[in-house]
């Protein structure tokens, strides 16, 4: 398959990727030969072959259900492009 | 001993010379900074490097030892990939999403080696986010490959790789994701060693592809490998994934004999797109495991050729799902300019990702998205449980297998420039062994025009002590893993 430029932008609406017009064109051809690569895929037969998702599949661990980190918001907020009194501050979504 | 000698040895001898109280953690981390201040504009090897955090470490470590002898590590120096998040460090995955992201906390591999009062000479260089074979994408420039500075040192973990080669540390963390310490090992000429999936928390270590992303350890000697495997290891409850098992520590079971040992030797691993430099390099160094008492079995891993399109279906889905958390918001690149929400995020990524993280990305999102789900996503996976169950069949017959880690030497920089895709195809060897989650390991085994081969050994899923047990005797037996680069045997002191 070829990607055309409006299959690259979706996939990038999808990403939340913004792309110069420029990068399209090349992501065209190398998304192209990824998919040709993934391609190969097709041709092998898994009738009743179970996905295998992880390789510990057998074996995820749960801990119990506890509090065990306390409040740090001030030292996790310290790397935040921008914050105000605890919160993190984005563009306004609600008019 | 003089210093000089010393800091090329690596873990064993220096934990000697500490507990001898020969030198001093602040006399060796002075040292090898020094080391890394003069390679550093050539060799590109380290992202960040703090001398006042680094001989802090090392005081510390001193005085650890003073207040109990019993910690025989503490002192011991390190470089650390630029994935691991470490309190206090610039922990930037090679990215300029996080040039400026100073880690909030240990993950849990730094906090193991802290605790051991090892001590971190750097961040090491790696591929923006560990996507890459070469450290061509790092957003802080290549890593040059200490053999030849024309050549890269393979990737993703390719500062890590270029530190201990050039012996800039004695040893360093890095992460395998589809070969990335296993094939950087083989092409700086060092010993490198990714672990069974779920023995080494993950923890704090930036993400790229879940279910394949492993820590490990380069050092200069299997033996060195060994001490600090047994140092990451462990069950962690904050790693759904990691397992809670009571394996033997790997550096006591070192010694053990390997006569008799059965080597698997893959057939569709010897023929066409093996270098024949390579090759040859290789099949002496299996040769050499023979005449050491083991016994060659011929095996068959007919799928290992769909590693590569199942790779990059897997991988790519579970980037894009992972590296969404970067979105300009909690941390890491925002943009300056944005009228709204939506903006801000695809402006923020747009700019923060170079090329190659955005190409999977979109991979990624491509192959989740409604309508392609099942023909790729999941069909993927199924030929992952067929990759997964050919080994498991291989290793009835066999107790390692042993093979190439990648087809050719160290390539130039840039060979790939027009053409990334190009590229991936020369991680055949190493991404099978992702998929199926299993260790595995590559020390030196000779050279090819001056540029260092390397031995792949895969064992059994958690049989890490069965792996080194070969390695250490096949590095009893040949001294290739300690030639080191002319170029760099002048380094002061």
């Amino acid at each position: 398959m070829r990607f055309t430029e409006e299959d690259v932008r979706r996939v990038a609406r999808l990403s939340r990727l913004a792309l110069e017009p420029k990068e399209i064109e090349g992501f065209q051809q190398d998304l192209s030969q990824i998919l040709d690569l993934a391609q190969k895929l097709q041709a092998i037969d898994t009738t009743n072959v179970e996905p295998l998702a992880h390789p510990g599949s057998s074996s995820v661990f749960l801990r119990a259900d506890l509090v065990t980190e306390t409040d740090q918001r001030e030292a996790f907020q310290a790397v935040a492009p921008e914050v105000d009194r605890g919160l993190y501050l984005v563009p306004r979504v609600v008019e | 001993m003089n210093l000089s000698e010393l800091l090329n040895q690596g873990v064993t001898a220096l934990s000697a010379a500490l507990g001898s109280r020969e030198v001093s953690a602040v006399e060796i981390a002075t040292a090898y900074l020094d080391r890394i201040e003069q390679a550093q504009p050539e060799l590109n090897a380290f992202i960040t490097v703090d001398r006042e955090h680094t001989l802090r470490d090392a005081t510390l470590a001193d005085s650890m030892r003073a207040a109990s002898p019993g910690q025989s590590l503490a002192g011991i120096p390190i470089a650390q990939k630029d994935v691991f998040c470490a309190k206090g460090w610039r922990t930037t995955a090679g990215s300029h999403m996080l040039e400026n992201f100073i880690a909030p906390y240990d993950s849990a591999v730094v906090q193991q080696l802290n605790k051991q009062g090892f001590v971190t000479l750097g961040r090491a260089n790696m591929d923006e986010f560990a996507m890459g074979s070469s450290n061509e994408n790092s957003y802080f420039g290549p890593v040059k490959n200490p053999w030849d500075l024309s050549r890269v040192p393979g990737g993703s973990s390719g500062g890590s790789a270029a530190a201990v080669a050039a012996g800039l540390a004695p040893a360093a963390t890095g992460t395998d994701t589809g070969g990335s310490i296993r094939q950087p090992a083989a092409w700086c000429g060092i010993s490198g060693i990714k672990p069974t999936y779920g023995r080494v928390s993950r923890f704090g270590m930036i993400a790229y592809a879940s279910s394949l992303d492993q820590a490990g350890i380069f050092a200069r000697s299997a033996q060195d490998l060994a001490i600090l495997m047994d140092v990451i290891s462990g069950h962690d409850p904050r790693d759904a994934t990691s397992v809670d098992r009571k394996d033997a520590p790997c550096a006591k079971e070192l010694d053990k004999d390997i006569r008799g040992l059965r080597v698997g030797i893959p057939k569709q691993w010897f023929g066409e797109g093996l270098s024949a430099g390579v090759k040859i390099v290789v099949e002496s160094a299996i040769q050499e495991l023979v005449m050491m008492g083991c016994e060659c079995v011929e095996i068959d891993l007919p799928m290992s050729e769909q590693a590569i399109p199942a790779y990059y279906v897997i991988a790519p889905a579970e980037a894009s799902s992972n590296l969404s958390r970067f979105d300009g918001v909690r941390f890491g690149h925002r943009a300056a300019q944005y009228k709204d929400l939506a903006e801000l995020y695809e402006r923020s990524r747009g700019e923060g990702f170079g090329p190659e993280v955005k190409r999977r990305i979109l991979m990624g999102s491509y192959v989740l998205s409604h309508g392609y789900y099942d023909a790729y996503y999941l069909q993927a996976q199924r030929v992952r449980r067929l990759i997964a169950n050919d080994f498991e069949r291989a290793f009835m017959l066999c107790d390692v297998i042993a093979g190439p880690v990648a087809p050719t030497t160290a390539f130039p920089l840039g060979s790939f420039g027009a053409d990334p895709v190009q590229m991936y195809l020369a991680d055949l060897y190493t991404i099978p062994v992702n998929l199926a989650g299993l260790p595995a390991l590559s020390i030196p085994a000779g050279f090819d025009a001056g540029m260092p081969v390397g031995l792949q050994l895969i064992g059994p899923w958690w049989q890490e002590a069965r792996l080194l047990q070969t390695a250490h005797a096949f590095q009893i037996a040949t001294d290739w893993h300690t030639k080191r680069p002319a170029l760099y045997s002048g380094l002061k002191p």
